[in-house]
């Protein structure tokens, strides 16, 4: 037992009276690499963690809640606040949860410039999570580097819908706008500069004596842990497992396009990074694709279907009908079927599902966000112990964990 | 007399429903419809008592009796290949049935197909953890007690995830007021200075666009600078922005907006 005095004052995070003496440590909620709003409750035993409890809690914004009291129009702009780093995935999944459950589908071209900005979403994604991920390690160059070539893909999307970061871009039904004049030849030429860039980043990590010491075999997720634990993305992939919804459970204009799922059969940190600098090359590969398919596709950017998305809006101020329908659907909000989808996409971050009850009125009876990251912060409570303290740094950054998705 | 307001569900309502509307509802299909589906219900039956079954928006929804939760789980896992338990939560219908639904949303990585089980509680009854078969269930269960108060046996660490340990009411029932919860206003000023420090601290401003304009401890005036906290309800001085001249600092220049040009592409 502790016998504080002046000289000796007490220590409440050391528990002296135990045969082992370790030592607690409250790391976070405001470490800068804790990813946010992350508090992890690390018992030491040296420099070795021996249990680790992660807390949550601290981004709470309620979010199912005012699904619950908004239209269903309204609530898309609030839906760009759960992974903030990839809006655009976000306004997708949950679009798309609503257009099934209205029974309706996106024209081409919409479906079209929907996938661009989820691929460069995935683009922009990767690269923040390099850049972040190797700043923690201790690469401080990669983090410029990265930060310059997500700049160039920001303002691409900047020019498409006027916003960097929470973009609002999709719509339930569709796009609200069609692509810039010279858009995509932007695009292409970005491209060009990110492959180069990709293989600088390889350079300067992949052989890298350092990051492989700091990455290799450190935060091992077996497969069968990656099951249980509800892994989904590259945390799945990177423990052997092929599974990609775009590709196993295809949506949108997935089946049309070629593409690989890049695996990792090492399990560890190492082979994760390594899945996802395959995967910008991938995306890439997809978005090069999609540039002569929308020059192809008839000019077409919202559903048909007056019984819930308002009407195009030269319809609206040259129809009586129309405009009174808009009116309803603006003011009281569309009216879905009676029923339950749940509705899966694959996020930067894994699989991003949306569970929506309709009761049949405006407003959604429930609406459950199943978010990636919220079960890959739940497997540092297993994947921790027995590790050394400045690999905790390393994992939460190789995690890919945001914390408006975890919260929510 | 003051107008009467539901209190089993304080959530906002359409303000003008049709009287003779009737929407219509998500297409549910037969069993026989999908191969995969019908031999795993099939097999699934032999086991547990299943009260309805269908196929609603590629889903295979089947609901059980709330005691066979465990079991329906581990017979998913280990015999018919659902490897993976995505989401679990519940629906609050306390109004209505007095209880709630449970989903558990399952996916099969080898079948490349997803079951939902579903599943009727009373309000104050309980369900077993699923945490010992599918360690994702760890903490999805406590978001759910956490959320609307369903309370879990077994679980390894059951306590609130998201609200504080001490919050009152669960956040996601339909009877948890949308404005006018005393109780969590004042957590904070409560929590960290003490109730006495109500009156001193006052309520919280939650008009982010609401300015004091005579505030000048917490606000920078433009054109009206004055040194920190003066008091300014009765003279305001004016301090017109200027800017640096030409001739006075070499590295500032004076911005011509005639002069300047938009670059087309960045370079």
């Amino acid at each position: 037992m502790q016998q504080p005095n002046r000289l000796k004052p007490f220590f409440e995070n050391i528990n002296f009276e135990r045969e082992d003496n370790t030592m607690t440590v409250n790391f976070g909620p405001q470490h800068p690499s804790a990813h946010g709003q992350l508090r992890l409750v690390l018992e030491l035993q040296g420099e070795e963690v021996v249990r680790s409890r992660p807390m949550i809690g601290y981004l709470h914004r309620g979010m199912e809640k005012m699904a619950e009291n908004m239209i269903y129009n309204e609530f898309l702009p609030t839906t760009d606040r759960m992974d903030y780093i990839a809006a655009t995935s976000n306004n997708y999944g949950y679009a798309l949860a609503i257009e099934q459950l209205l029974g309706i589908e996106a024209p081409r071209r919409a479906e079209i410039i929907r996938t661009m900005l989820l691929e460069l979403n995935r683009i922009t994604s990767h690269l923040f999570w390099l850049a972040t991920h190797a700043l923690d390690v201790g690469a401080m160059s990669i983090f410029l580097y990265c930060f310059r070539e997500r700049e160039y893909a920001m303002d691409l999307i900047e020019a498409y819908c006027g916003a960097r970061l929470t973009h609002s871009a999709v719509r339930i039904g569709g796009v609200p706008l069609d692509l810039p004049r010279d858009w995509c030849a932007d695009v292409l030429s970005f491209l060009e500069v990110l492959e180069e860039q990709i293989g600088i980043y390889e350079g300067l990590l992949t052989e890298n004596r350092i990051w492989k010491m700091r990455l290799e075999n450190i935060g091992v997720i077996t497969p069968e842990m990656a099951k249980s634990w509800g892994c989904s993305g590259i945390a799945l992939r990177g423990s052997g497992i092929k599974w990609d919804l775009r590709k196993e459970m295809p949506y949108g204009l997935y089946p049309e396009l070629e593409f690989d799922v890049p695996v990792s059969y090492t399990n560890d940190s190492y082979g994760r990074y390594k899945i996802c600098m395959a995967e910008m090359r991938e995306s890439s590969k997809i978005l090069k694709q999609l540039v002569p398919m929308y020059f192809e596709s008839k000019i077409e950017l919202m559903a048909h279907a007056p019984n819930y998305i308002s009407a195009p809006k030269e319809q609206i101020m040259t129809q009586n009908y129309s405009l009174m329908q808009h009116f309803v659907l603006v003011t009281q909000g569309m009216r879905p079927p009676v029923g339950e989808v749940y509705v899966a996409t694959e996020s930067p971050k894994g699989e991003l599902g949306y569970y929506v009850v309709s009761d049949g009125n405006p407003y959604a009876y429930r609406l459950k966000m199943r978010t990636p990251s919220f079960q890959h912060t739940a497997i540092l409570e297993e994947i921790l112990v027995g590790l050394q303290l400045a690999d905790v740094v390393t994992i939460i950054g190789n995690l890919n964990i945001v914390f408006g998705e975890i919260d929510r | 007399m003051r107008q009467y307001k539901n209190k089993d569900n304080v959530q906002r309502q359409a303000y003008y429903s049709d009287r003779f509307f009737v929407g219509p509802q998500v297409p549910r299909y037969d069993i026989a419809s999908d191969d995969i589906f019908s031999k795993d219900l099939a097999e699934f039956r032999e086991k547990v008592n299943v009260l309805d079954a269908f196929i609603e928006h590629t889903h295979l929804v089947l609901w059980i009796e709330k005691d066979n939760l465990f079991k329906a789980a581990e017979l998913l896992k280990t015999e018919l290949e659902y490897d993976m338990l995505i989401e679990l939560s519940a629906i609050d219908y306390l109004a209505t049935k007095d209880g709630f639904e449970l989903f558990y949303e399952f996916l099969s990585l080898s079948k490349h197909k997803r079951v939902r089980i579903k599943c009727f509680i009373q309000k104050e009854e309980k369900v077993e953890s699923l945490t010992s078969l599918f360690k994702s269930a760890n903490w999805s269960e406590r978001e759910m007690y956490d959320m609307f108060g369903v309370k879990i046996v077994n679980h390894p660490n059951m306590k609130r995830i998201i609200m504080p340990d001490d919050w009152y009411d669960h956040p996601l029932r339909k009877t948890y007021p949308l404005q006018g919860d005393e109780a969590a206003s004042w957590y904070e000023v409560d929590k960290i200075f003490g109730k006495d420090a109500r009156d001193i601290i006052g309520p919280e401003q939650r008009d982010p666009a609401a300015i004091d304009r005579y505030d000048t401890t917490r606000f920078a005036r433009l054109g009206h600078e004055v040194p920190f906290g003066m008091d300014v309800s009765q003279f305001e001085p004016e301090t017109p922005i200027s800017y640096e001249e030409e001739s006075g600092n070499t590295l500032v220049k004076k911005l011509k907006p005639e002069e300047s040009v938009v670059l087309k592409r960045r370079k």
